[in-house]
């Protein structure tokens, strides 16, 4: 079906369009967008009135968990989907800590056909870079990419050993393939559940220092200098790892930055009380490390937000605050409160659109994140002054451990459109 | 006046004024171990349970000896003969407790927060009997009652916390404690071993044992857990001993009327060399036995009226 949207506030950063036109999708594909577009005669063209609402790119989300293989209790790559369908995100990548871990072609293609059969957004597979995530053998990056990665990552460990790290960067260069770096140094986080502050101080709980991620976002940036390959760091979560990322830039070494919404949202005391759903790896940090953060967005330190959804089922939340795992949805909360530092004045409507949609498909090296006639007509349109609080029990993921749950927002998703189809709303 | 909740989690949750109702509730109580016949009826048919998931003999003694001088039917669970060992969650085993209609469960396990997992789910009272290294808060209050009772007061004393403050419940509910009733608490011990943020705790630090108790009122010495040296946090206990060990030496650099406090068990000769521990300045035992006195009042503050 042909789709034409009307009225609305068409912001696409990618070729600085922003202001009021019409847009018109055939054939899947973009065709026009003009101040004012005559319906065309063909019978089936839908019509969308988005007046009072902006019509971006459709968002994309390069740092997900989908939990499929092996944790289809937590999420599937379907429910994972209509989870980012009804965020806003028309394409997303999936982290490979899958079990099996997403390490071989095979797996990869798993889920490449899963998703082609179940999802109903554009799924993009990230593959492990070293086998297992053991962080001692190149796993067979040519191959994963033939069957559908499209960066790599050993996300949730660091690989510890630099001389592997700088051989993964190096192989998964041959390829062209991004390389998406978790930044934790395993031996000072160890003993840790949660930030090292005071909060932990009073808590009783072992602490993470900030330091853990900025010292391997430093030996990382040292390796983008090196080889002279790019790196992009994953969840930046502590104002000493902006400050890195911001000198590394000003230098010219090729790296790019992701934060997550929880991370310019929540501080660590969300964890008063030993709630567990705000237990998350990067830890919470503190008011001056969001502060920073939202500096890093503003100033283009930081190039993307993404929602690190990571789902858990009450069997790994409803436990002791030590035994419980890290991670927290958010597929469909991250919206919300990339607007929500627009309503502030943070960010400009444009910048945090261009961090949800062409920034990470640059990086990801995807032809989409823009509006541009021809390009695959992915479309998001949302109405930036609606007011809802957000609800665990209205998730369309699997899983409920979000901390933000009773958070009242502004800015929602109405349509999100996926080569020119609408798949959310949901059909009936 | 009563206490605003009926849980008792940590000193954190309690404002002075409940702190001081506590003590002198414990009062009254103490005169009841005193008796011939030490029983009164006050909790006749209340139910007790005593869940520990932690190693104790003074502290789960205490509370059954409490439970039992105030006629409540005590029962005492420990984690070894508990279905944990059957993999049993927290959550499961504390409604499975919960359908057996318990007034009280009293709760010591290794981890933080675990009484608030229960607090949250269960219907019963809960009383933190320390959780991992977040606060024991019946030991702070059985602290401060015998620092009265030889002091006189508590506000305006000075009282230095000896040993492994980071990884010591029985600190962080002393500090709060005795910092809310107006004293002032300054922390000695390795660096390794005391948190990085110390001071936003409303305490001093002091790396020099002899200058910890210097001019202070009360010397409160911490259990060093012998397993700490294997996560590297100080080298010896020939080396701990020597420089945080409390000795006549170094007892000669405080006070002459100074009290030496310890929330046992004792690593004799590790933290308090044996002649320290025979001088009566030391009041270890008044401790233990003001210990069911203020878990008596608790207990009666919490389901008793």
């Amino acid at each position: 079906m042909d789709l034409l949207i009307r009225n609305g506030r068409v912001i696409d950063p990618a070729s600085g369009i922003d202001g009021r036109y019409d847009l018109l999708v055939l054939n899947g594909k973009i065709q026009a967008v003009q101040p004012v577009i005559k319906p065309p005669a063909a019978i089936d063209c839908r019509i969308i009135d988005a007046a009072g609402c902006i019509v971006t790119p459709g968002l994309i989300d390069m740092h997900t968990h989908l939990r499929e293989p092996g944790h289809e209790y937590k999420e599937t790559i379907q429910s994972g989907s209509r989870a980012a369908a009804a965020g806003g995100f028309t394409s997303i990548a999936c982290m490979a800590n899958t079990e099996p871990v997403n390490d071989t072609a095979a797996v990869t293609r798993f889920i490449c056909e899963r998703a082609r059969t179940q999802a109903c957004v554009n799924v993009f597979p990230i593959g492990a870079m070293t086998v297992g995530l053991k962080g001692e053998t190149l796993t067979e990056m040519g191959d994963m990419k033939a069957a559908g990665i499209v960066a790599v990552s050993d996300d949730g460990r660091t690989v510890a050993d630099t001389e592997v790290m700088r051989r993964c960067m190096e192989y998964a260069r041959t390829f062209d393939l991004p390389v998406i770096c978790h930044c934790e140094d395993h031996n000072l986080s160890r003993y840790g559940v949660m930030h090292e502050g005071i909060t932990a101080m009073r808590l009783g709980l072992r602490g993470i220092p900030p330091i853990a991620e900025e010292i391997i976002v430093a030996r990382d940036i040292l390796l983008a200098a090196w080889t002279g390959y790019p790196v992009h760091i994953a969840h930046v979560s502590t104002a000493g790892s902006v400050r890195l990322i911001s000198d590394a830039k000003q230098r010219g070494i090729p790296v790019t930055a992701e934060t997550a919404p929880h991370y310019f949202t929540l501080t660590e005391e969300a964890v008063i009380g030993f709630n567990t759903d705000a237990k998350v790896n990067p830890p919470l940090r503190t008011a001056e490390d969001r502060a920073a953060i939202r500096e890093g967005l503003c100033d283009g330190t930081i190039d993307v937000i993404a929602s690190d959804h990571a789902p858990h089922s009450s069997l790994e939340k409803d436990v002791e605050f030590d035994n419980a795992a890290y991670g927290m949805i958010g597929l469909e909360t991250s919206l919300a409160l990339t607007l929500a530092l627009v309503h502030e004045g943070v960010l400009t409507m444009n910048q945090a659109i261009e961090k949800l949609t062409i920034n990470p498909a640059r990086i990801l090296r995807l032809p989409k994140g823009t509006l541009v006639p021809g390009t695959e007509a992915d479309i998001t349109i949302i109405d930036p002054n609606q007011r809802w609080t957000i609800d665990r029990d209205h998730f369309f993921s699997k899983s409920k451990n979000s901390p933000l749950h009773g958070m009242p927002v502004t800015g929602k998703v109405l349509y999100t459109i996926v080569a020119g189809t609408v798949v959310y709303p949901f059909p009936a | 006046m009563e206490l605003r909740q009926k849980h008792l989690l940590g000193i954190e949750d309690l404002s002075a004024g409940e702190i001081s109702l506590i003590l002198e509730t414990a009062a009254s109580m103490k005169e009841v171990s005193s008796r011939d016949i030490k029983k009164v009826p006050t909790l006749r048919g209340k139910t007790v349970i005593n869940l520990f998931f932690e190693p104790s003999t003074r502290t789960r003694t205490s509370f059954e000896i409490a439970g039992k001088r105030l006629s409540a039917d005590v029962i005492n669970i420990s984690s070894s003969s508990s279905s944990v060992v059957k993999g049993e969650t927290l959550e499961d085993t504390g409604k499975n407790l919960q359908a057996m209609n318990p007034d009280l469960i009293i709760i010591r396990h290794p981890n933080p927060g675990a009484p608030h997992l229960l607090a949250r789910t269960l219907e019963a009272s809960i009383i933190n009997a320390g959780d991992g290294a977040h606060e024991h808060p019946t030991q702070a209050l059985l602290d401060a009652y015998t620092m009265q009772e030889k002091m006189g007061q508590i506000e305006g004393l000075s009282v230095a916390i000896i040993g492994d403050i980071t990884h010591s419940r029985v600190a962080r509910s002393n500090i709060l404690l005795l910092r809310k009733m107006g004293a002032t608490v300054r922390v000695c011990g390795p660096r390794t071993m005391v948190p990085l943020f110390i001071e936003q705790m409303g305490v001093s630090y002091v790396p020099d044992l002899r200058e910890a108790v210097k001019d202070v009122n009360v010397i409160m010495m911490l259990r060093i857990q012998l397993e700490r040296q294997q996560q590297r946090l100080f080298p010896s206990i020939r080396e701990y001993a020597r420089y945080f060990g409390l000795t006549r030496s170094v007892l000669d650099a405080a006070r002459n009327d100074v009290l030496i406090m310890h929330p046992g068990p004792i690593n004799r000769g590790v933290e308090i060399s044996p002649d320290v521990l025979d001088t009566p300045s030391t009041i270890i035992l008044d401790q233990v036995a003001n210990g069911v006195a203020v878990r008596m009042a608790l207990m009666y503050l919490l389901i008793g009226r």
